[in-house]
This record gives structure tokens, sequence and C-alpha cells, in this order.
């Protein structure tokens, strides 16, 4: 399997050696390669989603879906990106001016660091540090509050209400989505998501970890669509009750970001459902089959993460344009009464399975 | 109707009767919270139904015709009360009595300016709280400079004027606050997308549970009322198309009846079956078109696509005989506009062999999902006695329990001949009306497979001058639109215009229960509730 960590050392030997920079110097020019790489990656995935989320929904429909702008519609969502960035940014009156525009920055910033910490492939990894799968939960939790800013300070009521219930939503999912992760963390015994993706290179914790695993994935799912406020739990922005929720007065690319982050949380979501469920980059390995695991090989471990992914997320879109939306006190009973509990229990189970040794 | 007479006599004396198609009782209007409470509550009359409040500019003198319903009887009786002071009109209120005469009385005020003592909240209904003038009274003055078109943002009043009598019989007038002092409130509409048209709540809230919903309309009041008294009897015909725009056949048949009935004319059976198809035609396009949006509403967006397929056929099924998809403008005085397509039976047929395998699709994906339930059982719980007072018709009153159904209590055209039984429901939740819809469907599909094959040969349209011309009296007809009850009233001096034409829409009512079942609900329930009763806002202001 080919290792990134090659290229990504010999651009690092290259600006070292062979141009003589300063370490200093060295880190700062790797960092903005990175970042750039970052952006665009994100950038990218996110015109990706726009389009792939509309042909399925299409799909789901009976109907086309884009098909006029490029080969198959492939250039709609470039036209959609360059029309909302050059809309004009609307000030409103008897807003708070900085909170509101600070919150989308907050939410954009968010998901991009929660982003950075996927494994993308075999030795292609950005953040990578023994409490990575810690990190990644504490940041995904700062674009809560991007939301709540983006609620208070359009001085609008609708806005509000939106924000109120995202927050209540996102900090009740959250602690499902948290010990969900700790299950997996119990299993694994380290923190570090390229000690996770390694734990996996014989088999996926969603088999070897079996029913507490199915258990957790399942969970997962529900509390990662919650998290992204996506259907059926689009409450806060439920279009039918509050317009647009908390994003309602927000215009051009302050918009965009919303709804840039919107999409890339689902991805972040498939992506934390892969790296802890379905081996991160790690291709499919069956115990014995040599010559099958030597062809599985031979794809490439991007390949293999962001097949995974869209899988995830593939489902994700699948509950939004098949279910009805839940109503607020539903929701919170739903995470308070019943996946909060159980994957309260699960853990206590997972964690008998590895004291004993009950899995695979 | 000689017996109710009678009996009616030996309790209130002096009042005197009118012998037209309905019963008509005149009384004073010192007597008539009396006889309303009278024919409301004793047992062999038991008038529990408050069809409409006519309110009436006679030159001389102002008043109003109060149409009631037995619903165990099933007999129909009006009252006329009249009031000579027309600089300060006042009549006895009856909201007290049927909880549907307070949003009516609302209504009278706002196009007659007569003040009913004892309502509760007597402010304008459709026209701006500044409006000079009660256009439907005969000498109002339509000079647009008295009433500009504003440019300034819409005026509103937080207060409710009430005029009360005393115990020694004095009127006083007093003012109220709409909402507490502390209430948030959140104003939801006119442009919303859950109100289905340009209707406003003003709702407050407490954190997410609702306190109070005060209803707004007349966004898009057109005065179809005045419009029709400067028309011919012909030419008011076409306004039917443009009040429940998807029951625009059902309308048509409902004024085409009145006028038929006011001038005597018979019309042909073939055009009669072609009425009545197209009337069930219409309720299954509307009802699709009501599980697709409710859905929506609900989240589940993709079920919209699956109901408009159906609806999009039947459009075409139309369009072929009568030339538009929306207002079609088919039934005539007489009759029908043209005859049918010559592939209409063919299409009709084909119509008939996929609705019921759609509305099996239906049920699979919404019906028994999981978060519909939860979402649509017992939430806005009406129960029949209140869907009587609020005059809830249509699946909606139904779903309730009130077998309100006009094509089974009051049969009109061929429908007697019809073989099909009323859709009854007793939950009274929103699932509850969101089944009877559904029910309704394959009800209509099969009154048409009834029919369709059956449809007589002959003419589609009788003799009629090409401007009538109604003998002076007043007529009261009832159809079932496919949002509930829709009742007309003609007024006739003998000229080719009506003297004064009541539509009396089944909306109104559904949005003046809307604060009643709300009431302690979620914001997320307004919608489920608003959904499932169904409104439409051009219907409700017309």
């Amino acid at each position: 399997m080919f290792d990134f960590s090659i290229i990504t050392n010999w651009i690092h030997d290259f600006l070292g050696s062979t141009l003589g920079m300063a370490p200093w110097l060295v880190t700062t020019v790797e960092c903005v390669l990175i970042g750039v790489g970052l952006l665009l990656a994100y950038a990218l995935l996110a015109l990706f989603y726009i389009y792939f989320e509309r042909k399925v929904c299409a799909a789901f429909q009976c109907r086309l879906g884009p098909n006029r702008v490029g080969p198959m519609g492939l250039l709609q969502s470039f036209a959609d990106m360059f029309k909302i960035l050059i809309k004009e940014l609307i000030t409103l009156k008897h807003t708070d001016k900085f909170l509101f525009a600070l919150a989308p920055y907050l939410v954009i910033v968010a998901s991009v660091l929660a982003f950075a910490c996927l494994p993308w492939g075999n030795g292609l990894q950005i953040i990578n540090f023994n409490i990575g799968i810690f990190f990644l939960i504490a940041v995904s939790s700062i674009g809560v509050l991007g939301i709540l800013l983006a609620g208070w300070s359009s001085n609008n009521k609708f806005t509000l209400i939106g924000a109120m219930r995202s927050g209540a939503q996102m900090v009740s999912y959250e602690l499902s989505i948290g010990l969900v992760m700790i299950t997996m963390v119990v299993f694994s015994g380290t923190m570090s998501i390229s000690g996770i993706v390694e734990a996996q290179r014989d088999t996926w914790f969603i088999f070897s970890a079996h029913l507490p695993a199915w258990i957790a994935f399942i969970i997962y799912l529900i509390a990662g669509t919650a998290e992204t406020n996506r259907g059926p739990f689009d409450l806060p922005e439920a279009e039918s009750e509050l317009t647009a929720g908390y994003h309602t007065e927000y215009s051009g690319i302050h918009f965009g970001f919303y709804y840039l982050a919107e999409y890339l949380n689902l991805f972040i979501v498939g992506g934390v459902a892969s790296l802890m469920f379905l081996g991160g980059w790690m291709p499919l390995h069956i115990n014995g089959w040599e010559g099958f695991n030597h062809v599985m090989d031979y794809i490439p471990s991007v390949v293999w993460f962001l097949g995974k992914s869209i899988f995830i997320t593939f489902i994700i879109i699948w509950f939004k344009w098949t279910f009805p939306r839940l109503r607020i006190d539903q929701l919170l009973t739903l995470e308070w009464k019943y996946l909060l509990p159980i994957s309260m229990v699960n853990l206590v189970f997972m964690t008998l399975c590895v004291v004993n040794g009950w899995h695979f | 109707m000689a017996q109710l007479q009678e009996k009616i006599a030996k309790l209130f004396p002096q009042a005197t009767f009118e012998e037209a198609d309905v019963l008509t009782i005149n009384i004073a209007d010192a007597q008539l919270h009396d006889l309303a409470a009278t024919l409301r509550d004793d047992k062999d009359l038991s008038f529990d139904y408050l069809m409409t409040i006519v309110g009436m500019d006679w030159q001389k003198e102002l008043g109003c015709v109060y149409f009631l319903n037995s619903t165990t009887h099933g007999t129909t009786v009006s009252i006329k009360v009249t009031t000579a002071d027309r600089d300060n009109p006042m009549l006895h209120s009856v909201s007290d009595l049927w909880a549907v005469a307070g949003i009516y009385e609302r209504e009278v005020y706002d196009f007659f300016g007569i003040i009913f003592i004892n309502n509760m909240d007597m402010r304008r209904l459709f026209l701006s709280v500044d409006w000079v003038g009660y256009p439907l009274r005969k000498d109002y003055d339509a000079n647009p400079e008295l009433n500009p078109v504003s440019i300034e943002n819409e005026r509103q009043l937080d207060t409710t004027d009430m005029w009360l009598e005393g115990p020694n019989g004095k009127i006083e007038k007093k003012t109220r606050p709409i909402f507490q002092k502390d209430d948030f409130v959140v104003n939801i509409g006119p442009q919303h997308p859950a109100t289905h048209g340009v209707l406003r709540f003003r709702t407050a809230i407490d954190g997410e549970t609702i306190k109070k919903i005060d209803v707004y309309m007349g966004y898009i009041h057109r005065g179809v009322e005045k419009l029709s008294e400067g028309l011919t009897y012909q030419q008011t015909l076409h306004f039917m198309d443009r009040l429940d725009y998807f029951s625009a056949h059902n309308y048509h048949h409902g004024l085409c009846m009145l006028y038929e009935k006011a001038a005597g004319i018979e019309v042909p059976k073939r055009a009669q079956y072609i009425r009545v198809i197209m009337d069930e035609l219409s309720r299954i396009a509307s009802h699709c078109l009501f599980i697709g949006t409710y859905c929506m509403d609900l989240g589940a967006t993709t079920m919209l696509f699956y109901t408009l397929r159906v609806r999009e056929q039947i459009l075409d099924i139309m369009d072929k005989t009568c030339g538009a998809r929306m207002t079609f403008n088919y039934d005539v005085i007489g009759g029908v506009m043209a005859d049918l397509d010559p592939d209409f039976v063919k299409d009709v047929k084909e119509l008939l062999a996929v609705v019921p395998k759609n509305i099996k699709e239906y049920n699979k994906i919404f019906t028994g999902n999981v978060i519909a339930k939860g979402r649509m059982n017992g939430i806005g719980v009406l129960s029949r006695e209140d869907a009587i007072s609020y005059a809830i018709t249509g699946p909606s009153g139904r779903a309730s329990g009130w077998a309100c159904d006009v094509r089974k209590t009051d049969p009109y055209s061929i429908y007697p001949e019809l073989n099909f039984e009323q859709v009854i429901m007793t939950e009274g939740d929103s699932m509850a009306r969101f089944k009877c819809r559904v029910a309704e469907i394959q009800q209509s599909a099969d009154i048409i497979a009834q029919i369709i094959d059956k449809i007589p040969e002959g003419e589609i349209c009788a003799k009629v001058p090409k401007v009538l011309k109604l003998p002076v009296g007043h007529w009261y007809q009832v159809v079932e639109g496919c949002r509930g009850v829709f009742a007309l009233y003609l007024e006739s001096d003998g000229t080719t215009k009506p003297y004064r034409l009541k539509i009396a829409p089944p909306c109104l009512p559904l949005a003046g229960v809307v604060d009643h079942i709300t009431e302690g609900q979620k914001i997320a329930d307004l919608i489920t509730i608003g959904g499932s009763l169904d409104y439409i806002v051009p219907d409700m202001d017309r």
C-alpha cells in the first residue's frame, strides 16, 4: 500500500536540506501548503456534496436534478458558488454587528478544525497526536457557539428560537457521540487517530467488536445526523416553522459559510464513522484470505476513506429525504430517554467484552 | 316545516314567518338572543350548527340573516333581524351560543358596520384598521381618495373594542388588550411557508409552547361579494374559480345550482353527470395536494412529488376538456360549457387504475412512519361538539365524528342515486384529519367508477338567455367543496344583477378554530394542526 509519508517527508527534506531553509521557515511554508490544500479539499468536497445531495434527492423524488450546467449538471455547484460569492452581504439595522459577522467564522473554523483531524490515507494526516479523538470532540463543539451567536445577534425572534433549539439539540446529542467514541476508544485502547486506524489493520471494528460496536454504530448514525442539524432532526432550520432558523438573516458568503459547514459536517460525521467502525483508510482485510487482501491493497487508501465516508453520508441523506421532522420534545426525549442510557449501558458492555476478551 | 313554524310561533308570538326554500323567521333584535338560544337548546329543534351570518343592507334598514342547521334533524332555518338605525346600528351577539359566530360577526361588522353587543372582539376582520366606510353598504363611497393605497407599514392595534350590555340595559364601550403585557409574541406570516398563503398568526409563546394565537386575514381580500353586485349573473360565475382554487368545479356547481334554482332551469342529465365527475376529480386532486404539502410541512419533502403525480394526471384530464389547469370556468348556468373530450373516459379509467396503488404507497411511506405517528397522533384534538360549534365542516369535521357531508345530508344533483358512505372518524386529531382525506380519495374514485360508464348522451346545457333575469326573492344553496360546506345566499331585486350575493366558504371557520386547538401545544404543532385543517387563504378572504 502506497505510503503518503514518502511525499510529505520528501517535501520536508526538500525545503530543509536542498533549499537550506531554517527550521522555523520550513514549518511556516509547510503550514501554508497544508492550509491551502486543506481549504481546497474543503471547498471541493462541499461542491461535490451539493451536487451529490441534489442528485440523490432528485432520484428519490422521481426527478432528474441539475442537468443543464455542464455535462450532467456537473458545473451547477460551481455556478452556485460563484453566484453566492458575488452576492451582497446585507447589513441589517439593530443587530449586533460584530457578533453577527463573527458567527459564521466560528462555525466554519470549528468545521475546518474537525476536518483536519480526519485520516485521509496511509500517512496522509494533518493533525496526529495521542489524544486525536479528544481534540476532535472538543473542536467540533465550537460550532454550536457560532449558531447561538448567529441566532442571538440577528435580532429576530425566529432565529433566536432556531438557535435555542440548535443549542439544546447539539449539546444533548454530543453526549451520545462522546459516549460512542469512548466506547470505541475502550476497544481500541488508544485515543490517537492513526492508532485507531492501525488497530483495524486485520479486521474493522464493526466486525471485530461485534454487538457493542453495532449498537454504537447505530447510535452514532442517529446522533451524528442530529449533530449536523439534518433531517429528520433539522429543527433549528425547520423551514416550514422557522423559515431558515438561525441563518435566516444571513446573505451572500456569510450564508455560504453556514451552507458549507453543514455539508462538511456531514462529511466529517461520515469520516469519523468510517474511522471508528470501518477502519478509516484501511482496506477490507479478511484473515487468511491473502490473495483477496492483496487485491484490496491495490485500491488507494484515499479512495477507501472517501468511499466509506460517502457511503455513510449517503445513508444520512437518505434519512433526510424519507422521514418527516421530529418535534423538539420528541427529539430531546429520544436523546435523553433512549440514546443516552443505551450508550451508557453499551459502554459498560464494551468494557466487559474487552476485559474478558469476548471479541475477535 | 309547518310543525317547526307552529312550535316557534307558540314560543315567540311576535315572530313572523316567510316561506322560501328555507323557512325564515323575522324577529326583533331584543328577542334575537332568546330565540337563538331556544333554537339551539330545545331538544326538538336543536339547531346546533350556525352555517353563516349574512349581513344585509335593504337601503332603509340594515340587518342580518342567520342560517342555522340541525345536525340531528337535518333541517335548516333562517332568522332575519333588522335595525333601522343606519348611523349606529347595533344587534345582539350570538357568539356565546356558537363559537363560530364571533368571527362571522366580525365579518359583518367589517362590511356593514353593525356592532354586535356582547361580542368580546369587535375588530375589523379583513380590511385594515383605518379603513373609511363599510364597503358592502349600498351607500358606500368607493372614491379611492378616501382609502388611498398606503406605503406605510401595516397599522395594527394591540387592543380590541367591545360593547357590553350592563344589567340595566345600558350599553358601554370597553377596550381590552389582545395579549398580556409580558407575552413573547412571534409574528408567523403573512409571508410564511406554513400558513399556506398570506395568512398571519400573531402567536404568544412561552418557550416552545403556544399560549394564544390571534389570526389576521384579508391580505388577499378582493371583495368578490361587492364586485358581484355590479356584474350580471353569468359574469359572477368566474369568481368561483378564484376562491378555493382546488374546489373550482364544486364552487361553480354550487353557484350554478343557486341560479338555476332561482330561475327554475332544468339541467340536462348529461351535464349533471359531468359536473359530478368533475367535482369528484377535483376532490381527488385537492386531497392529493393536501397530502403532499402536509407531508412537506412535517419535513417529508419527497411525498409531495409522489402525490403531485396523481394530481398532474387529473389536471391533464381537466385541461383536455375544460381548456385550463386551474381556473376552469367550466360549469355554466344550465349545464357545462363544453362537451367532454373524446379521450375523457379512457383517461379517467387510467387514473382510477393508479389511484389505489398510489394510496397504498402513501400509507407505506408516510402514514405508518413512527415519526409521522408521533407528530400527528393526539395533536390538535377537536371534539365533535367543538367541531359543530366552530362550524368545522368537510374532512376536518368528519374526522371529529360529525357526519357533515352535504352530499349525504342534503343531497344535490345526482348524488342521491350514487352509492357511497361518508368517511367518519372519531379521534378528531391531526392523524384522523389526514386519514380522512386519504380515505376520501378512494371514496371519490369509487364514485367516479360508478358513473363513468353511464354518462347519458344528450344536451350538455339547457337553453338559458344570454343575460339572465331572476325574480324578486332570496335563495340559499349548499354544496360540498373539497374543504367543507360551501354555502351561497342570493337576494334578487328582479334585475339582471344580484342585489346581494353572500359567499360562506368553509375555510373561514377553519382559521377561526386555530387558536382554540393550538393552545398549550408546541410551535411545531401549529404547523401540524394548521396543515391538517387544510385551509385555503383566498377562500377565507374572498
